[in-house]
């Protein structure tokens, strides 16, 4: 007897002698060969009181240094936002946590009408009419959205920008793979997708190329212009076809699929996909009332425009009337879906991330209609007073000039790990190391500053204070990179 | 309660009969729960808010001159306009019109349902977890990757696959790696391969993955014990053949006898074998997928590792794969070095495995994010899965132990058998006849069949008549390849006692439908909403909250 079973000695008698076996193993030896048997026990340790595994848990978190134990400036994809303490409590409630997908609908309003109202909410945000009830994530999100635009025109080619998360073009790249697509990178011209480049890219793909995809904000927090892309992608297909050029697929006659990475959490002041010319927005939610966790659970925002409805992946939720005529919510348009259409379905996805789209639709209720526009605002600033304290230190200085929201990235002339490991010293995580994450040459020496409400202005005082102390301890990279120079030519 | 329901009810004495309230406790809808559905976006009013924006406190700039006008938004998104109190009511009330886990019995076939002990919330919400940002240096978050190296440790063992991922979001993403690996071995040994078998039974997400991953699906049948046609198997296999993608026990709920044979076809043309792990709730420490042949796992841990569904998600579908796939997976992998011994990246050799959970970890021992794997598949999403999982499903593993995982098994499989005899008795054995073999494993598939034609109800209405009584129904039309499919997974959390009030419900409902099958047909009567209108919903989708 574990603590989660129940079955009694005298309970095992009964049952065994209903079923008219003579013992539990006769049940299992009828059923599986020997060979395939183990034959031994699991190499697992013994079972702990429930005391002992939180003891455990415990301490395995304290050797974890969290947002809660340094002044952290990270994010690169997820941010160290306040989460209301209404959102725990309804996160843990038996009744949104323990149920399974609604496949019952009469019994799953509650989930249902959730689902519902995040649509409403996403779509309000995006300005985009459709929204599914979430998928897995960000970076997944787009590959989903590229395997959209696949079965939208049946092109070939995803023109990328470098502007997007390296997690997002990794992930975008594997998933090509399989679906049959090649990734063709567009790179960065002073800190946005280089215009020229993106409508080449598009128009050099011809009839092939299906997607068009950039980041707003892009991975180095600058502001892109994103109906000026849009704009372009359908211009330059335009122009492919126009020239007789590869252009033959009917479907890709009004261009490519043109899909924005978004960070909803700056949609409240950031001109929204839909009033860009964008097709399809996808990016990671986590921002919006879901915690770190190290980087998952968290949620993937997906709305598009209507005609791409029939093809969406996910769980959508629909309104409709039950046999009384009283208003219901059902999963709805579940022929796009694998467990009907099998083979044939626009996504294998199953599991989507009802509990933290709970979290994210009930954020947006909480910061409602003028909250989210004075967040922004204030991140804004925010973010406006660290970019300009931190790069008046000497050997600091802004990797672009774009306009930022909430995240920026610099140039340091120094070693940004030694750096960092400097200021890890006072109990400051002043942002990623860009080199390290992207592994570009151009990045060497950048760092990524994240701001959230919950850093302020003594907070990023404190950062420019101890970032500068660190930059000015360093080696200058001219300095690092004479003595590797040294460092060769003795070798 | 409408007018319309008395109406229906008082019309029929039959059903106060068959349905009294202490049957219902759970399901019946209160008054309120009839309320007629408003949303969030139909309550509060203009100027309520429930949020306190932090004053600012850097000087103050003028927008436009930090974001040009043209980027900016020009009317605020219509979010809701609403107080905290509001907020509250509103989730808290439309709360109670989901049935959930924790208020009953959910045999929901191939989603193994059972308890969410809630020591894994807690220990999760620790800040050390839940406030522990993604790109955190490994060497400051040590106690998260040794959480999720022993977690991998656990999942190695179990699975008799040396080598684990963590990293996918879900079992169809968990599908979705192990058809890209699979893809990447071929390549990497020169050969183009386009098919992947599976049986009729599989999940549908094993067909939807091979197509998005760019296989050809090639079906294979089943035979008359409900296991895979071996004959079908032999004239299907051949060199154009990646993979076969297995559940075993299968959606039958029966285990393949024949697995051996079937892993050395496969292997025998070169393909590899995969394992969906949607059902190793029924055999954790008695087989083992890697001794069977497989060479690549998906695990599902909120199915057997107790992550909480969440009304539909998150999941996390970790993989496990043998030495020959080892090399593809995706990056990074968590690795744990020691000053003495270097282990092969990811890799769990037997015998090494967590030993001394409840320790602190030696000195010598670091753990670490490995990139370094030149023939990785690369990533399939970002940062390194969902490890709010893993915690939970980590102090599960630590809570029951090599025994316990064990028992859970043996109980989940003792239940359903057990459930399985109680449907047998007279009155409902010839109605819902068990569709193939005689045992089963942890869950069972029923026919509706004959209780379609002899008591003119079919599956359907079965199901809507359990909520009346108080339970979620079991899986319905699942598998496609049984007529009137009901597929029983009880689990191994549940009491003798749930299973036999389950059991005399739905021997109640087919007396009562041998009596007067409309009464299931109307069903449910006592739920917040009655049956719904899907295909109008489909015809005309309206997806959000019309807004003024």
């Amino acid at each position: 007897l574990s603590r989660y079973t129940a079955i009694t000695p005298e309970d095992l008698d009964a049952m065994l002698a209903a079923i008219g076996v003579g013992s539990l193993r006769e049940i299992f030896e009828r059923q599986i060969p020997e060979s395939v048997r183990l034959g031994r026990e699991l190499d697992l340790p013994d079972g702990l009181p429930e005391q002992d595994v939180f003891e455990h848990l415990r301490a395995l978190a304290a050797r974890n240094t969290s947002a809660e134990d340094e002044l952290s400036f990270l994010g690169a994809g997820m941010y160290d936002h306040y989460v209301p303490a209404l959102i725990d409590m309804l996160m843990e409630r038996s009744e949104f946590l323990t149920p399974y997908t609604p496949y019952q609908p009469e019994i799953s309003q509650g989930g249902l009408q959730v689902m519902f109202e995040y649509q409403t909410a996403i779509s309000e945000l995006t300005a985009l009419p459709v929204s599914n009830a979430s998928v897995y994530e960000g970076p997944s999100a787009v590959a989903a959205a590229a395997y959209l635009a696949k079965l939208h025109n049946g092109g070939r080619v995803i023109v990328a920008s470098a502007g997007l998360h390296p997690h997002t073009l990794q992930t975008l790249r594997t998933n090509a793979h399989g679906f049959g697509m090649e990734v063709v990178e567009v790179p960065l011209r002073d800190g946005v997708t280089d215009p020229d480049a993106w409508a080449h890219a598009i128009a050099a793909g011809g009839g092939e190329t299906s997607a068009a995809i950039f980041a707003q904000p892009n991975f180095y927090g600058a502001v892109e212009d994103a109906a000026a892309l849009s704009e372009a992608a359908k211009a330059a297909a335009g122009e492919s076809a126009g020239a007789g050029g590869a252009g033959s697929g009917a479907g890709r006659a009004g261009g490519p699929v043109v899909i924005a990475q978004v960070d909803p959490i700056t949609l409240g002041i950031l001109s929204p996909p839909g009033e860009c010319g964008v097709d399809v927005a996808v990016g990671e939610g986590q921002a919006l009332g879901n915690r770190l966790d190290f980087g998952g659970p968290s949620f993937g925002v997906f709305a598009a425009r209507e005609e791409y409805l029939r093809r969406m992946p996910g769980r959508i939720a629909g309104e409709t009337v039950d046999v009384d005529g009283r208003r219901g919510f059902v999963l709805t348009l579940q022929t796009r879906e694998q467990h009907i259409r099998r083979e044939k379905a626009t996504s294998n996805i199953c599991t989507s991330q009802a509990l933290n789209a709970l979290a994210g639709v009930v954020y947006l209720s909480w910061l409602g209609r003028r909250g989210i526009v004075e967040l922004g605002e204030l991140l804004l600033a925010r973010s406006h007073y660290a970019r300009e304290r931190l790069t008046a230190i000497a050997g600091v200085e802004k990797l672009h000039e774009q306009p930022v929201i909430r995240e920026f990235a610099l140039r340091l002339d120094a070693d940004v790990a030694a750096v960092r490991r400097r200021c890890a010293e006072h109990g400051v995580n002043p942002g990623v190391d860009l080199h390290a994450l992207t592994g570009r040459e151009e990045d060497r020496g950048g760092l990524l500053v994240a701001i959230t409400e919950r850093r302020t202005r003594a907070d990023i005082d404190r950062l420019a204070e101890v970032l500068g102390a660190a930059v000015a301890a360093a080696p200058s990279l001219e300095v690092e990179a004479q003595a590797e120079r040294g460092a060769a030519v003795t070798a | 309660m409408s007018p319309i329901d008395e109406a229906h009810l008082h019309a029929d004495p039959g059903i106060e009969a068959h349905h009294p309230q202490a049957h219902s406790a759970s399901a019946g809808a209160t008054p309120l729960q009839r309320d007629v559905a408003r949303t969030i976006f139909q309550k509060g009013a203009p100027g309520r808010r429930a949020f306190t924006c932090p004053p600012l406190d850097v000087p103050r700039v003028d927008v436009s001159e930090l974001l040009p006008e043209r980027f900016r938004r020009r009317e605020p998104p219509r979010l809701p306009e609403v107080s905290e109190p509001e907020i509250v009511r509103h989730y808290v009330g439309i709360s109670k019109r989901n049935f959930d886990l924790d208020s009953g019995f959910y045999p929901l076939g191939s989603c193994t349902m059972k308890h969410n002990p809630r020591l894994h919330e807690r220990a999760a919400a620790l800040p050390g977890h839940a406030r522990l940002h993604p790109l955190q240096d490994p060497e400051r978050a040590q106690g998260a990757l040794e959480l999720m190296w022993r977690l991998q440790g656990a999942l190695s063992e179990l699975s008799g696959l040396a080598h684990v991922s963590l990293q996918p979001s879900a079992g169809s993403h968990g599908e979705l790696a192990g058809v890209l690996l699979t893809r990447a071995y071929h390549e990497d040994r020169g050969e183009a391969r386009h098919k992947v078998l599976t049986p009729d039974t599989a999940h549908g997400t094993n067909p939807a993955t091979v197509t998005m991953a760019g296989f050809e699906v090639v079906k294979l049948a089943t035979n008359a014990d409900g296991g895979i046609d071996i004959e079908d198997l032999r004239a299907k296999a051949d060199t154009d053949v990646a993979c076969l993608m297995l559940t075993n026990p299968n959606t039958l709920g029966l285990f393949d006898p024949n697995i051996a044979e079937i892993a050395e076809i496969v292997h025998g043309v070169g393909a590899t074998l995969y394992y969906d792990g949607a059902n190793l709730n029924a055999v954790m420490g008695l087989s083992r997928p890697g001794d069977m042949g497989f060479d690549i796992v998906h695990f599902n841990l909120h199915k057997s590792f107790t992550q909480p569904h969440g009304g539909g998600g998150p999941g996390s579908g970790p993989i496990a794969v043998s030495d020959r796939v080892a090399p593809y997976l995706p990056v990074p992998v968590v690795v744990r070095r020691t000053d003495t011994d270097i282990p092969p990246s990811g890799a769990h050799p037997e015998g090494h495995i967590l030993k001394g959970a409840g320790r602190q970890a030696g000195e010598d021992e670091t753990y670490d994010l490995d990139y370094d794997r030149p023939k990785s598949i690369g990533r399939l999403r970002g940062f390194h899965g969902n490890y709010g999982c893993f915690v939970r499903s980590y102090a599960y593993i630590c809570s029951l132990g090599g025994d316990g995982l064990k028992d859970a098994s043996e109980a989940a499989v003792l239940n359903a058998n057990y459930l399985l005899a109680r449907l047998r008795r007279h009155g409902v054995a010839e109605y819902l006849p068990l569709a193939y073999g005689e045992l089963c494993m942890h869950e069972f598939v029923l026919s509706g069949g004959p209780m379609k034609r002899d008591l003119q109800i079919k599956t359907l209405d079965l199901a809507k008549r359990l909520l009346d009584f108080g339970f979620h129904p079991p899986t319905v039309y699942f598998p496609l390849l049984v007529e009137e499919a009901l597929m029983v997974e009880p689990t191994e959390t549940e009491t003798k006692e749930t299973l036999d009030a389950f059991a005399d419900a739905i021997a109640a409902i087919l007396e009562e439908a041998a009596q007067d099958p409309e009464i299931a047909r109307g069903a449910p009567y006592s739920t917040p909403v009655r049956r719904l209108d899907e295909v109008a919903a489909a015809k005309t989708p309206v997806i959000r909250q019309a807004l003024g």
